[in-house]
């Protein structure tokens, strides 16, 4: 039997995952991270992107976050999120609809709006998309 | 029959009030169910944040956060009110509200300055009305409130502890103890009251990326954040309940006052029945 790990993945308004895993990837701010049980005990907070779990029974998990905190203990990974979903909740329509407002904002010059913040956004937009996408390929749907 | 009228009237008054009455009732009767599964739903992450930060706190003793420590002398403080935005749910607000008055006289004869971000319409009146300072404000935030709708009015208090205009910090919410009790709370949320120190069993220490500091500012933040929320799901559980109660003790006020009107509604039918009897038999007797 394979090392697992537990995973908790808790935002404010709720719980979203709690359970083994073998592996996990996280997007925290210095860059990607892979954390595989007996990990050192550390503490990093995340930027916009993709969590992935890779379970003992050979599945994978997605989860989006778009920032967070990042504690790990050899035998424990809590990531507070500041929001969290499952790949599969995001509509990838709505986040399209994001990123192309976004994407108009950032390039008209007249407009005055804040320009970190909309880079900030699209960055989120672009890293949702990228967890719809990747979850299509698994699943096989069109 | 006049008076029979009148109170044919006056009854079905009264069932219309208490046909909305018990709208009201099963509505909030619904929403508090809901109220109290998202009061669970909040709790993991209280929690998880609370072992993190007694986690860090533990592998750096040496090191406190400015939110750690107490203030020598305390000048002003700030007041984070949580109410509700619509009435008609008995005395949830009223007794909160006495209960903050009376915290605040006493600040007041310690000469304290207190300044107020107030949370939800209620609290929002209620203050601008006796005169409060009110430094922030969120209304409207609805039955399911997010975080986000929160974090400016948290964070403007943050940053005057943290500039030092104010040196302590309050939460005020109704603690929901069951559907039928809930009970006006007043809780420090800064400086933060240090959890009972566990033995420290070995010392071990996180690896921090980036720095240590920023990291616990941002803990710190989250953490204050994932409070204020907290009562403010809580408070809609409370007002929930306590609506559902002042509303079922109204239908039944409704119910009892038209038990009563109908017996007065009977007795004059009865008399006018009476009356016109008599006076046939009279008018008979006469011829």
């Amino acid at each position: 039997m394979t090392m697992t790990v537990h995973v908790d993945i808790v935002s404010a308004e709720k719980a979203i995952f709690s359970g083994q895993a073998e592996m996990i990837f996280a997007p925290a701010v210095m860059g990607e991270v892979g954390i595989a049980p007996r990990h050192a005990p550390l503490v990093t907070s995340l930027k916009p992107g993709e969590v992935r779990l890779k379970l003992p029974d050979g599945k994978e998990e997605f989860f989006y976050v778009s920032g967070g905190i990042l504690e790990i203990q050899p035998h424990l990974v809590t990531i507070l999120s500041d929001s969290a979903e499952r790949a599969a909740d995001l509509d990838e329509a709505k986040v399209l609809k994001a990123k192309e407002e976004v994407e108009k904002a950032l390039h008209d010059r007249e407009a005055e709006i804040d320009y970190a913040a909309a880079q900030a956004q699209l960055a989120e937009t672009v890293a949702q998309l990228r967890a719809i996408q990747r979850l299509r390929k698994r699943t096989g749907r069109s | 029959m006049a008076a029979a009228k009148e109170v044919r009237t006056k009854i079905a008054s009264v069932k219309n009030t208490q046909k909305i009455t018990k709208a009201m009732e099963m509505v909030a009767a619904s929403k508090m169910r809901k109220a109290q599964e998202r009061m669970q739903a909040s709790r993991p992450y209280a929690e998880k944040i609370n072992n993190v930060i007694r986690h860090v706190g533990q592998a750096h003793p040496e090191y406190r956060h400015d939110y750690l420590v107490e203030r020598d002398e305390i000048k002003r403080i700030g007041l984070i009110i949580v109410s509700t935005d619509r009435g008609l749910c008995g005395g949830l607000n009223s007794n909160l509200f006495r209960e903050v008055l009376r915290r605040m006289k006493e600040w007041n004869d310690k000469d304290i300055k207190i300044d107020l971000v107030a949370i939800g319409a209620k609290a929002v009146g209620f203050f601008n009305r006796i005169g409060g300072n009110i430094i922030g404000q969120a209304t409207h935030l609805g039955d399911e409130p997010s975080v986000d709708d929160l974090i400016g009015t948290v964070k403007i208090m943050l940053d005057s502890f943290t500039e030092g205009k104010i040196d302590q910090l309050f939460l005020v919410s109704n603690n929901f103890i069951n559907s039928m009790t809930q009970v006006p709370l007043i809780e420090q949320l800064l400086p933060v009251k240090p959890s009972e120190e566990e033995e420290l069993k070995h010392h071990w220490d996180y690896i921090y990326e980036p720095e240590a500091k920023e990291i616990l500012d941002l803990l710190m933040q989250r953490y204050i954040e994932s409070l204020v929320f907290k009562g403010v799901v809580e408070n809609i559980a409370c007002e929930q309940s306590a609506r559902m109660v002042a509303m079922k003790s109204a239908s039944d006020n409704a119910g009892k006052l038209i038990d009563e009107l109908q017996l007065i509604y009977n007795k004059a039918r009865q008399a006018a029945i009476t009356q016109e009897l008599s006076e046939i038999v009279g008018g008979a007797a006469a011829v």
